[in-house]
C-alpha cells in the first residue's frame, strides 16, 4: 500500500514537471513574440493552451485519487495539497501567456511604438522567477523559493512605474493611447505571472517546512 | 528550541506523568526511559509497530502488570500527583478510576444489565434504584440504550460484536473512572461499528481522559488530541495530533506514519 502510494506520487511529480515545462516555454514564445513581433509565435502559444488546461485536469484528478485512495499524510500529504494549488497556478500563468499573445497580435498590426517600461528586463525577470519557483519544486529548494518571493517587490515596483509612464506618455501623444493601453496589459499580466511564482514558490515553502508563509513579509538575503 | 522542533512536547498540568520509566521482562527490557505527561480530558493515541510497547506500556497505568511475575518496573507513574507505583497502592480502587477496554470484547455470560453493574455488584452495592439509573446513564453513554432497552435482561452474549464492545464500555463507565485506556477497541469490528465507537470516543472526551492503542493511523489521526509514537521500547515523540500528522519532528515518525518503514 505504501509503496502503491509512493508510485502515485512520483506520477504526479513527473506530470506536474512535464506541465510547467510546458507552461514556462509559452511564457517564453509570449514574450518573444512581442519583441519580434512575430504573430505565428502568438498564434502557437494560443494553440499551446489547450494542452495546459488538459494537463491541469489530469493533475487534479490525480491529487484527488491519491487523497481519497491512500489518506496521506505528513510529507505525502503536503506533496499532494502543494501540487493542488500549484497547479492552479500553472494553469493560470498559462492563461496570462496567451493574454499576452494576443496582445502581441495586436501590437504587431500597429507602428511600432517605445514600451512604456523596460520590457526586456521586466519579462527575464519574471521568466526567471517563474523558472526558479519551479526548480525550488524539482529540487524541493526552500532557500530559493525565498529569493522568488523578495523578488517580487521589483516586479511590482516596475509595474507601478510603467502606470506614470503611460500616464505621462498618453498625455504627450494621446495618437499612440491604443498601443500605450496594450502594452499596459502586457505588463500587467507579468506582474501577474510573477504573483503566480511567487504563490508557487510560498508551497513550496509550506511543502518541505510546513509553514505557510503566505500575507508575511520576506527577509531573504543572497 | 522552539515548541514545534521538540519531539517530546512537555504538557501543562498532566493528569499522568510517567517518569522514566523502565520495564523488564526478565532480561529483556521492553520500555525503556519513558518519560512524558498526559493531559486530562483529551484522547491520547499510542501508534508504533507491534513489539514496540503500547500495550506493555497502557497496562502499567492500572497496574494489570502485576499478574505477569517475570516483570519488573522501574521509575514513577503519578496519577493526580499519586505515584500507582506505591505497593501501598490499593490496585482494586487503582482499576477503578483507570477502566480498560480490550481489543476482543469480553462482556460476561451474564444478562445486559449485570454486565453493567457487575462492578458496584462487586462493592457491594444492593439499591434498587441506583442499580438501575446506573444501567440507564451508563449504557446511554456507551451509545446502546436505544437498542438493548427491552432486552436488558437478556443474555449479553447474544448481541453483535460492536455492541458487546459498546457494553464493555458501558461497564467500565458503570463504576465512574477518570481514565478510560483502550486496547485496539476496534481491530475487531467492522467499518461501521468502528465508526460507532469512534464516534462515543470522541463524545466521551471531555469527561474521561482516554488513552488509545491502535494499529490504525488514520483511527488515531481522526480520534486522538494527543499522539505518542513509539519503537522498540522507547517514546520517539509526542505531541498534539494535528502536527504529528502534518509534520513531525522525528524522521522515524515520519516513516512510520508514511509507510516508508518496515
Amino acid at each position: 500500500m505504501a509503496e502503491h502510494l509512493r508510485r502515485g506520487i512520483e506520477e504526479l511529480k513527473k506530470k506536474v514537471i512535464t506541465m510547467s515545462a510546458v507552461v514556462e516555454e509559452n511564457v517564453a514564445k509570449a514574450t518573444r513574440s512581442i519583441i519580434e513581433r512575430n504573430s505565428e509565435l502568438a498564434n502557437e502559444v494560443i494553440r499551446g493552451d489547450l494542452n495546459i488546461d488538459q494537463m491541469e485536469v489530469d493533475v487534479e484528478e490525480e491529487c484527488l485519487k491519491l487523497l481519497a485512495l491512500h489518506q496521506p499524510v505528513a510529507i505525502d500529504l503536503r506533496f499532494i495539497i502543494a501540487v493542488l494549488k500549484i497547479n492552479s497556478d500553472l494553469e493560470r500563468v498559462g492563461d496570462l501567456a496567451v493574454n499576452i499573445a494576443e496582445r502581441s497580435l495586436f501590437l504587431a498590426t500597429q507602428p511600432r511604438i517605445c514600451m512604456p517600461f523596460d520590457y526586456e528586463t521586466m519579462s527575464n525577470l519574471v521568466q526567471q522567477m517563474l523558472g526558479d519557483s519551479i526548480d525550488s519544486l524539482v529540487n524541493l529548494d526552500p532557500r530559493l523559493a525565498h529569493k522568488v518571493r523578495a523578488q517580487d517587490d521589483k516586479v511590482d515596483a516596475m509595474n507601478r512605474e510603467m502606470y506614470e509612464t503611460v500616464k505621462s506618455e498618453v498625455i504627450g501623444g494621446p495618437e499612440y493611447i491604443n498601443c500605450l493601453l496594450h502594452a499596459l496589459s502586457v505588463g500587467r499580466h507579468l506582474e501577474r505571472i510573477a504573483d503566480h511564482a511567487t504563490n508557487i514558490a510560498e508551497d513550496v515553502v509550506y511543502l518541505v517546512d510546513a509553514e505557510i508563509v503566505r500575507h508575511t513579509p520576506e527577509y531573504f538575503m543572497d | 528550541m522552539p515548541l514545534s522542533h521538540i519531539p517530546i512536547i512537555p504538557i501543562e498540568n498532566p493528569q499522568v506523568e510517567i517518569e522514566d520509566l523502565n520495564l523488564y521482562y526478565g532480561e529483556s527490557r521492553a520500555l525503556k526511559d519513558i518519560r512524558f505527561g498526559i493531559p486530562k480530558a483529551n484522547v491520547t493515541a499510542l501508534i508504533g509497530p507491534s513489539g514496540c510497547g503500547k500495550s506493555t506500556f497502557i497496562r502499567c497505568l492500572n497496574r494489570m502488570n502485576d499478574l505477569i511475575d517475570a516483570i519488573r518496573i522501574e521509575g514513577g507513574i503519578k496519577i493526580d500527583g499519586e505515584n500507582i507505583l506505591d505497593p501501598a497502592v490499593d490496585v482494586i480502587e487503582l482499576r477503578r478510576r483507570v477502566g480498560m477496554v480490550f481489543q476482543k470484547w469480553n462482556p460476561f455470560p451474564k444478562s445486559i444489565y449485570e454486565n453493567v453493574i457487575f462492578g458496584l455488584r462487586i462493592a457491594g452495592v444492593k439499591d434498587k434504584t441506583m442499580l438501575d439509573e446506573t444501567v440507564e446513564r451508563s449504557l446511554r453513554r456507551a451509545a446502546l440504550w436505544d437498542e438493548v432497552k427491552d432486552r436488558l435482561h437478556r443474555s449479553a452474549m447474544g448481541l453483535s460484536g460492536g455492541q458487546m464492545q459498546r457494553l464493555c464500555i458501558a461497564r467500565a463507565i458503570a463504576v465512574h473512572p477518570e481514565i478510560i485506556l483502550m486496547d485496539e477497541p476496534c481491530s475487531a469490528l467492522d467499518p461501521r461499528s468502528t465508526a460507532r465507537i469512534e464516534d462515543l470516543i470522541r463524545e466521551l472526551r471531555g469527561d474521561y481522559t482516554i488513552i488509545i492503542v491502535t494499529h490504525n493511523m488514520q483511527q488515531a489521526a481522526r480520534i486522538s488530541d494527543y499522539t505518542a509514537y513509539m519503537y522498540l521500547g522507547e517514546l520517539i515523540e509526542y505531541g498534539p495530533t494535528k502536527k504529528v500528522f502534518t509534520k513531525p519532528v522525528k524522521q522515524e515518525t515520519e516513516d512510520y506514519i508514511t509507510g516508508r518503514f518496515g
